[in-house]
């Protein structure tokens, strides 16, 4: 009799602190580490929006952390680790710096599903996203050889590797379809995210003459520069328009919302597996912000069209005959620049003023 | 020709505003200095300034009420290097430091809820005629009021220190802290004001940064500034206007390789970027190696503790 | 006439020396503690997550060691040459050049090395550190620019040399253009020392610099010249030390421990070389050392506490949220409280008018 109302009790307990458990793992824990500070309101920005979106869509099922300003390196991997021994399941890491360090810690958490944003390394527990980021350059390109009068475009640059290297080429290719006299000149600022000498690449541009600044740097001072001289700019990652109401052309807008809420919902449903996703306007992995009223009617038209045949498949941002600036043809008429050769680009086309640093 | 005068004068009008916080914070710290006290707490200063003068101008609207409040800003972080170095005679170069450090994070973090807040800017002046000319016109003419500002202190600070009895005593305590004292001067509250005044010139320097240059707040915006600053006061062998060229070569090499980087030569950006730093050294070098002229402008007691008791 | 008067001791209190860093870290924390409650947060929870949390685990006190292992071995060096007046502020710098020399030694042999890789890394590292060092040496001694400024100014170019070289010569061939070199090979890595835990051979070389910085300071005549070159230069001028010698043995100590360092992150937890090696250490390193009162065995204790105020951080933007900037002024905090507490080394603090002279 005691024996069996112990082994009832015991039962009774087990029941308790197995309930109790399933309700406290209830919650999938989501965790984001960003390489900048969420208010830099441009990359880091934007993958903190995401962020919420997936709180807000799936808030019932889902508790997020996040973790900003991680300097890509050693401390890297402690940060990742952290949040997976902490009982996160889900792990977004969003540089590219953070691509060996999320490797490292994936080895050891077999159970913990990672996300690499703009890497190239995968394994079972880790997969990678990107957008295709030049796509919106297309359409920028279109919009920037249309408005532009002085023919000279000036392009804020943070570091030559691919992803920022392609956003220039596929600009630049769009631009002299529509205006064959524009040049690119480009300035490297070394840095993602540093306002000052952002701005003062963007003014040296200017002085030399560009009347419209696009940039692949993270901070809104070169619209700003711009702005007060009264010309024209393109944002990055997010709208700018509040900081250059005026010189706001554009904005390529980063959108991770939706993946994160897929990635997330695969995860909790127990399909999520390892893979690469490449996303493009299509989509929704990113956006064009709302024209400048300033924009010619014209314009716009040309632009939604080339977005419609972007999403189509009708038109490729990288469309052969492609020439280097060397003069050499590398991609020949008929065919278009595959996946990989977009990842790896490592020169400059036709049209942009200044050798790529090797 | 007429396009080199045309590429020209955009680069001049550009080299003064690079040089404008430059200029501001060594004249500071070169008071400081000659008073005989080494403040390297200037990064950290000019980012007190930057933050709070942002925060005031973004709430009143105002950016004269900005830099005021930075102006205070920096002068407050600068009495705190004074209480410790001057009242409890702590190590001025450790002090300094942790002044930058302590400065580098206290502005990061008061100005968390500022970040990406636009505001409007400082206005340029506008001179028909004057602003218009070719070359020379926007560089001189068309320049907002602190760069005005930081040329006219240029002259102002020299006046001060050579051809004013305050100066006179400040440039006495800096060479000779024993005979100043000696002779009845209180060393400790001269050089206490002179740490204030450079305080609050660092933190016009970060407002000028914050509230003009990128009108915006970004943490750690002033990116090594105030220590080109420092350096700036060494090889103008302590002359306010040595000071001014300085800051006119780095700003100017400064913006020079962009205009490089942006005419496409072949030279690899990196080491392009280089250039100011390497340039900073190589002045520093041709200044310091007369040692006698060091010897001669370099305030005796730079750095030392003064204690009356001995 | 003041209320608060220094006066003199007439020797330095030796209670006061192992007191005042004891009463500095209180003082922090108490600040500490009043500062969570202005922000908002619970302070008792803050302080938990910032100093308690990070170290109740055995990875944890391996992410300890890992992260307090460069600032030791920067901090031994730099401590030395402050103690002779000479101050290194570019061990930043000096750090970068022993990642890249050390590193590049192990990019080099990549594919065909062996054991003995690694030890030509370790020298190539040291070496590294010491020939940049040894620029400000010769810039002072023969032309008597101030080391300050030329060592801080050659950090600057040795970051940028840094970004030249990883975006070209050192960039992985096979890594998608991406700014990173190639992984170093398993014997081109500093072998782990604990498993289970990041800590690697680096910090047998941190003890081993605390152990040689002590023996140099307290038991060699060199050590004696040091600090008597430091306290009283126009003694040691009568006494015939070579001030010269002190100056480039000095400058190229810490130049080559803070490249040993270097060597240590990249061919350590980073595993490769990378845009961005260091988060700062050759600055932290020097608070390090004053916190350490320049001594090797406060350095390790200094280098420690250091170490975890980092790691804190991090645990606490997790835990609470706590924003990362408050680690910046813990540390500008603890190191002002310090610097006032050392006064009560010196001298005594009296209150009241003084008294006439009897």
């Amino acid at each position: 009799m005691g024996k069996a109302l112990l082994g009832l009790a015991g039962a009774a307990v087990a029941l308790a602190v197995g309930a109790g458990g399933a309700v406290a793992q209830d919650k999938l824990k989501v965790g984001f580490v960003y390489v900048g500070p969420i208010s830099d309101h441009g990359y880091s920005y934007q993958h903190d929006q995401g962020r919420l979106q997936l709180e807000k869509e799936l808030g019932d099922k889902v508790t997020t952390t996040y973790v900003e300003n991680v300097p890509e390196g050693a401390d890297a991997e402690r940060v990742i680790d952290q949040l997976a021994a902490q009982g996160h399941k889900l792990i977004f890491t969003t540089s590219f710096g953070f691509m060996n360090p999320t490797l490292k810690v994936a080895q050891r958490y077999p159970d913990v599903k990672f996300e690499h944003a703009t890497g190239y390394k995968r394994s079972a527990n880790l997969a990678t996203y990107s957008a295709r980021f030049y796509e919106g350059r297309t359409i920028v390109g279109e919009i920037v050889g249309k408005m532009t009068k002085s023919n000279v475009i000036g392009y804020v640059a943070s570091f030559p590797i691919p992803e920022v290297v392609s956003g220039i080429n596929a600009m630049t290719l769009a631009m002299r379809k529509v205006n064959p006299k524009a040049e690119v000149r480009v300035v490297w600022v070394n840095s993602w995210y540093d306002p000052p000498k952002e701005a003062e690449a963007a003014k040296a541009l200017l002085d030399q003459g560009a009347d419209v600044i696009v940039q692949h740097t993270d901070s809104p001072a070169p619209i700003q520069a711009a702005e007060e001289r009264g010309l024209w700019a393109v944002g990055q990652s997010s709208d700018m328009t509040r900081f250059g109401p005026k010189a706001h052309l554009t904005a390529i807008v980063d959108d991770w919302g939706g993946y994160y809420v897929d990635r997330t919902k695969k995860v909790l449903a127990g399909g999520w597996k390892s893979e690469d996703t490449w996303g493009g306007i299509k989509d929704g992995m990113l956006h064009l912000a709302p024209y400048n009223p300033a924009i010619p009617a014209d314009v716009v038209a040309m632009a939604d069209k080339t977005k419609a045949d972007i999403v189509s498949g009708a038109r490729h941002p990288f469309a052969g005959p492609i020439k280097d600036q060397s003069g050499k043809e590398v991609i020949p008429a008929g065919k278009h620049a595959t996946d990989e050769q977009i990842l790896k680009m490592d020169y400059f086309v036709e049209g942009v003023v200044g050798k790529l640093p090797k | 020709m007429s396009e080199f005068a045309v590429f020209l004068g955009p680069v001049l009008a550009a080299m003064l505003t690079a040089a404008t916080p430059l200029l501001f914070a060594a004249l500071g710290e070169l008071v400081v200095e000659k008073s005989g006290v080494l403040n390297l707490g200037v990064e950290g200063m000019m980012l007190a300034g930057a933050v709070i003068g942002f925060m005031v101008a973004a709430s009143t609207g105002s950016s004269t009420l900005g830099f005021i409040a930075a102006a205070v800003a920096g002068l407050v972080m600068g009495a705190l290097f004074g209480v410790l170095t001057l009242g409890l005679l702590a190590n001025q170069v450790a002090t300094g430091l942790a002044l930058t450090l302590f400065g580098v994070g206290l502005s990061a973090l008061v100005g968390q809820g500022w970040v990406g807040r636009p505001i409007a800017d400082v206005p340029e002046l506008r001179i028909p005629g004057l602003t218009d000319l070719p070359v020379i016109g926007p560089a001189l003419f068309g320049q907002d009021a602190l760069v005005y500002l930081g040329l006219a202190m240029v002259p102002a600070v020299h006046w001060f220190l050579f051809s004013t009895r305050a100066g006179l005593v400040l440039r006495a305590v800096g060479e000779n802290h024993a005979a100043a004292h000696a002779l009845g001067y209180k060393v400790a509250r001269i050089r206490f004001l002179a740490v204030l005044f450079g305080g609050a010139m660092s933190g016009i320097a970060g407002a000028y940064l914050s509230l003009d240059y990128t009108p915006m707040w970004a943490e750690n915006m002033t990116a090594g500034r105030g220590w080109i600053a420092l350096a700036l006061v060494v090889f103008a062998t302590w002359k306010p206007g040595r000071v001014l060229l300085g800051a006119w070569l780095f700003g100017g090499v400064t913006i020079a390789q962009l205009h490089v980087q942006g005419h496409g030569f072949a030279v690899p950006a990196q080491l392009l970027s280089m250039l100011p730093y390497l340039a900073t050294i190589l002045v520093l070098v041709a200044i310091s190696r007369d040692v006698a002229r060091i010897r001669l402008n370099a305030p005796a007691c730079l750095g030392k503790v003064f204690h009356p008791d001995g | 006439m003041s209320l608060i008067r220094l006066e003199p001791r007439g020797h330095a209190s030796r209670a006061m020396v192992y007191l005042t860093p004891v009463l500095a870290v209180a003082l922090t924390l108490a600040s500490g503690f009043l500062l969570f409650l202005a922000l908002g947060f619970d302070p008792v929870k803050a302080l938990h997550a910032f100093f308690i949390q990070p170290v109740s685990t055995a990875r944890g006190l391996g992410e300890l060691v890992v992260k307090a292992t460069p600032l030791v071995l920067i901090g031994v060096g730099l401590a030395i040459g402050f103690r002779a007046n000479v101050w290194n502020i570019g061990a930043e710098g000096q750090l970068t050049l022993g990642a890249i020399v050390g590193g590049g030694i192990g990019l080099a042999f990549y594919g065909d090395g062996g054991w003995w890789v690694l030890p030509l890394m370790v020298l190539g590292g040291v070496a590294g550190g010491m020939a940049w060092a040894a620029i400000p040496a010769w810039l002072k001694l023969r032309f008597n620019a101030s080391e300050i400024l030329t060592s801080l100014m050659l950090t600057y170019v040795a970051l940028l040399l840094l970004n030249y070289l990883i975006n070209g010569p050192y960039r992985d061939p096979e890594g998608f253009a991406f700014p990173e070199s190639r992984m170093f090979e398993p014997y081109a890595t500093l072998p782990h020392l604990i498993q289970g835990t990041r800590v690697h051979l680096g910090s047998l070389f941190a003890l081993l610099a605390v152990a040689g910085g002590w023996v140099l300071m307290s038991r060699t005549f060199i050590g004696f010249q040091i600090r008597v070159i430091g306290l009283t230069p126009a003694a040691a001028g009568y006494a015939g030390f070579n001030e010269k010698r002190i100056v480039w043995l000095t400058l190229l100590l810490s130049g080559g421990l803070a490249g040993l360092a270097g060597l240590g992150e990249v061919a350590g937890p980073i595993g490769q070389i990378t845009p961005s090696v260091s988060p700062g250490y050759g600055f932290t390193a020097i608070i390090v050392a004053f916190l350490g009162r320049l001594h090797p065995v406060g350095i390790l204790l200094a280098g420690l506490l250091m170490a975890l105020s980092f790691i804190g951080g991090e645990a606490a933007q997790i835990a609470l949220g706590l924003p990362k900037a408050i680690t910046g002024v813990f540390q500008g905090m603890l190191l002002f409280f310090l610097l006032a507490c050392d006064v009560l080394i010196r001298y005594r603090v009296r209150f009241g008018a003084r008294r006439a002279a009897a």
